[in-house]
């Protein structure tokens, strides 16, 4: 049987396009957003309750910050266009522009909001990497996969919080002190507040949370009602971060 | 097969433009050498607006590669025999203008050589991804159009049946890629300036606007230069079609002003204003955005008028002006403006560094050269059977 | 064939040009020998027999990648049925503790560049910064 190259050319792209799409109809069919989704609750959905009038007590206090920086090789970049951060200070007007006020209350005009990734149930940066690599656990942590980022920085773009930073040069040099516990990143990929999954996965808490001397960071579990973060949430009144945008995040902030 | 024998035949002038087209190249990619080697910082590029100019001209071009369709269009579903000569340039034009900005995606990501996880680990939730499909599906589309166009035509025979099914399809999937493109910037809940239904819309305006005048003025340059004239009547209705969307991506600007400023909501009225008048000191766009609006002021009168749009030295003005216009607002403002007031209502600026610059002139001669190569190709083609 | 003397010659030349590598390198006694690897002195298992481990370790750790960076499972029972720590730094550095002396002797050898210390850190290195 003879058949030429025309003929021959023809069938083969349509055969590599009928495998190929049998993959893609694979994908599109599984879809969601968590890794693992089967729609039974998950038994522990991460969260964090943060007093920010605690943080008042020690003006100037980074101690979190410090902790953070130091258990996960964050970066030192001293020109605000390049900087690396997984968790800093806002003002409140910044913090929640939708509370934004002429006549804010004293009590918070200068308390410095602490801001990091909301780790949302809906996240937007999720939805929008090309690659999956970042992507929200069973537990609520929206984590991130360093080898397969491929800097195209479209999740800052969709994170509605700018928690997210991008390596614009070498984080290495810029280290003030490596922790070999814990890998440093590379250049050219997207990083951001990671709930300190290691250390959870070791059954201890944030470093943040951890290195706060005046506990003004409280950490748990939503799903076990007798954890204290239900138990604040259940007594006191909390806000979150632009909430009216539906990416349901899981920082409370105490008010 | 690609007849390529028929670029690397040309005289001094052609050769000198291939020349200065490669020596800009060179120098583009010495800096993208160092740029992939030192890091995106030495763009103008910061912490809270990673989209930048590179972004910015993707999104136009993509506009450019979508407005073959104006002409494609019309020759094929309603028989505009007028259009015949210029199809092939339009759809050479979708060909290098997918190309350059498939290019300009490259330099702007941080791991390029991770660059196929795209297709290894699919994300259909993400629009980067439907970007990548729709590209490369239009990109393959045309090209065996033109392929096929040359092909028969040199060898003077019809077309085969089965090209003409290609060509009505790739009329939607223009529609498709630029609609994508939008989609990339309007689903975003956090970027209020870009969170309009009116998105796609008003980038279809502007690509079939901006794109056929650039098609216009390649075509009167290759009159000047090589002799081809595609016909009095192509320009006549092409520059109408213009006219109309022209005036229709001014509209849409219009309306986009008035729901943000009658609205009097803070966070959407901030972006425009960052755009046109600066805040808290900070005008990177301000000058330039003036002058987009002034030329499509000038060139949307200019075009609406039919004496001046007849004129054989006026329109080629009005398409430049349409195409700066079209460049700024597009290649420029949309991008920077959504990010800055910045997500916690921080001002920032944006300036693209001289490596920056650089780069995308590069990506922008890489264009024109495939540009070059193409019509030298085409019109070979086409003298050969006459002469 | 007129030819042929010339032919032949220069067949000759050719085989001795391409061939310089093997006679050379034999005739002053540098062929190449294999990579000269220090291997750790406590530990005599690996987590996966030697023959594995030679063959299979760059499938093995993006394995233990995948597992625990996306699958969030962090601990190996290896062949002989002990259970570690699926880690670079934390498992496989803590026996072959240089770099240098281990690890890229191999790579250097075969001309490969694994990109994992890029971000994995290097034991040694942390002893030199934070000194």
């Amino acid at each position: 049987m003879s058949i030429d190259r025309r003929t021959f050319l023809g069938v083969a792209g349509l055969s590599a396009l009928a495998i190929a799409g049998k993959s893609s109809l694979v994908v599109l069919a599984q879809g969601g957003q968590r890794e693992g989704a089967t729609g039974i609750q998950p038994a522990t959905r991460w969260a964090m309750v943060i007093d920010p009038r605690k943080c008042q007590k020690d003006q100037g206090c980074t101690d979190c910050i410090a902790a953070c920086d130091k258990a996960h090789n964050v970066p030192h970049f001293t020109d605000r266009a390049h900087e690396v951060k997984w968790i800093w200070k806002e003002p409140f007007d910044n913090a929640f522009p939708d509370q934004e006020s002429l006549y804010t209350a004293e009590a918070f005009k200068s308390t410095p909001i602490l801001v990091f990734c909301n780790h949302c149930d809906k996240p937007p940066c999720v939805r929008v990497c090309p690659t999956k690599a970042t992507w929200k656990r069973e537990d609520g942590v929206v984590m991130m996969d360093w080898h397969r980022c491929i800097g195209c920085k479209y999740c800052i773009v969709a994170c509605p919080y700018g928690s997210r930073s991008f390596n614009f040069f070498d984080p290495r040099p810029r280290i003030k002190e490596l922790n070999p516990d814990f890998p440093t990143r590379t250049i050219g990929v997207v990083e951001k507040c990671n709930f300190c999954e290691e250390r959870l996965a070791k059954g201890e808490q944030p470093a943040c949370v951890v290195g706060c001397p005046e506990k003004a960071l409280v950490f748990g579990n939503l799903e076990d009602s007798k954890s204290e973060v239900r138990e604040l949430l259940r007594t006191r009144f909390a806000i979150r971060r632009k909430p009216e945008l539906g990416t349901n995040p899981e920082i409370y902030y105490l008010v | 097969m690609f007849m390529f024998e028929k670029a690397v035949v040309g005289g001094r002038r052609y050769w000198t433009w291939i020349g200065a087209l490669c020596a800009i190249i060179v120098v583009g990619f010495l800096c993208y050498v160092w740029e992939h080697e030192v890091g995106l910082g030495i763009t103008g590029l910061s912490r809270d607006l990673v989209w930048g100019l590179y972004i910015a001209q993707f999104v136009f071009f993509v506009g450019v590669a979508a407005s073959a369709v104006v002409v494609v269009l019309p020759y094929y579903l309603h028989d505009w025999k007028a259009f015949g000569k210029i199809v092939i340039l339009g759809e050479f034009l979708a060909v290098s203008a997918v190309t350059v900005a498939g290019l300009f995606i490259l330099a702007n990501l941080g791991q390029p050589m991770r660059v196929f996880n795209v297709i290894l680990y699919p994300s259909p939730s993400s629009l980067i991804f439907w970007d990548l499909v729709v590209l490369s599906g239009y990109l393959l589309l045309n090209a065996l159009i033109t392929l096929v166009a040359l092909s028969v035509e040199r060898k003077g025979v019809a077309p085969p049946g089965w090209i003409k099914l290609v060509i009505i399809l790739s009329i939607p999937w223009a529609i498709s890629i630029h609609t994508v493109t939008a989609f990339l910037f309007s689903g975003l809940p956090g970027r209020s300036f870009w969170l309009t239904g009116l998105l796609a819309p008003r980038f279809l305006a502007s690509a079939f606007t901006s794109g056929p005048a650039l098609l216009i003025l390649l075509t009167l340059a290759l009159r000047r230069l090589a002799g081809f004239d595609p016909g009095r009547e192509a320009i006549r209705r092409l520059s109408l079609i213009i006219s109309y969307t022209m005036v229709i991506n001014v509209f849409f600007l219009l309306v986009e002003l008035f729901t943000v400023f009658y609205s009097q909501i803070p966070e959407d009225m901030a972006h425009f204003e960052f755009l046109f008048m600066g805040l808290q000191g900070h005008a990177p766009l301000a000058a330039l955005m003036w002058i987009s609006v002034i030329l499509a002021v000038i060139s949307m009168v200019l075009l609406i008028t039919p004496r001046f749009r007849q004129d054989d030295k006026i329109l080629p003005v009005a398409c430049a002006m349409v195409f700066l216009s079209v460049w700024i607002d597009k290649g420029l403002g949309l991008v920077v403006a959504g990010f800055v007031p910045t997500p916690l209502g921080h001002v920032i600026s944006y300036v693209p560094t001289l490596p920056e610059m650089a780069i995308t002139l590069a990506i922008w001669a890489v264009g024109v050269l495939m540009i070059t190569v193409f019509y030298k190709i085409a019109l070979s083609v086409g003298e050969g059977l006459a002469g | 064939m007129r030819d042929r003397g010339i032919i032949i010659a220069g067949l000759i030349f050719f085989i001795g040009l391409i061939t310089i590598p093997v006679w050379y390198n034999a005739a002053a006694g540098t062929l190449a020998k294999g990579p000269d690897l220090k291997l750790p002195v406590e530990e005599k298992n690996c987590v996966a027999p030697v023959e594995y481990m030679r063959t299979f370790h760059m499938d093995l750790l993006v394995n233990w990648r995948d597992q625990v960076v996306r699958q969030n499972i962090r601990t190996f029972k290896a062949f002989d049925g002990k259970t570690y720590t699926m880690g670079l730094t934390q498992t496989c550095m803590k026996c072959h503790t240089s770099k240098a002396d281990f690890c890229d002797r191999c790579h250097d050898y075969a001309g490969v560049k694994p990109y994992c210390w890029d971000c994995h850190i290097d034991p040694k290195l942390v002893q030199r910064s934070n000194v």
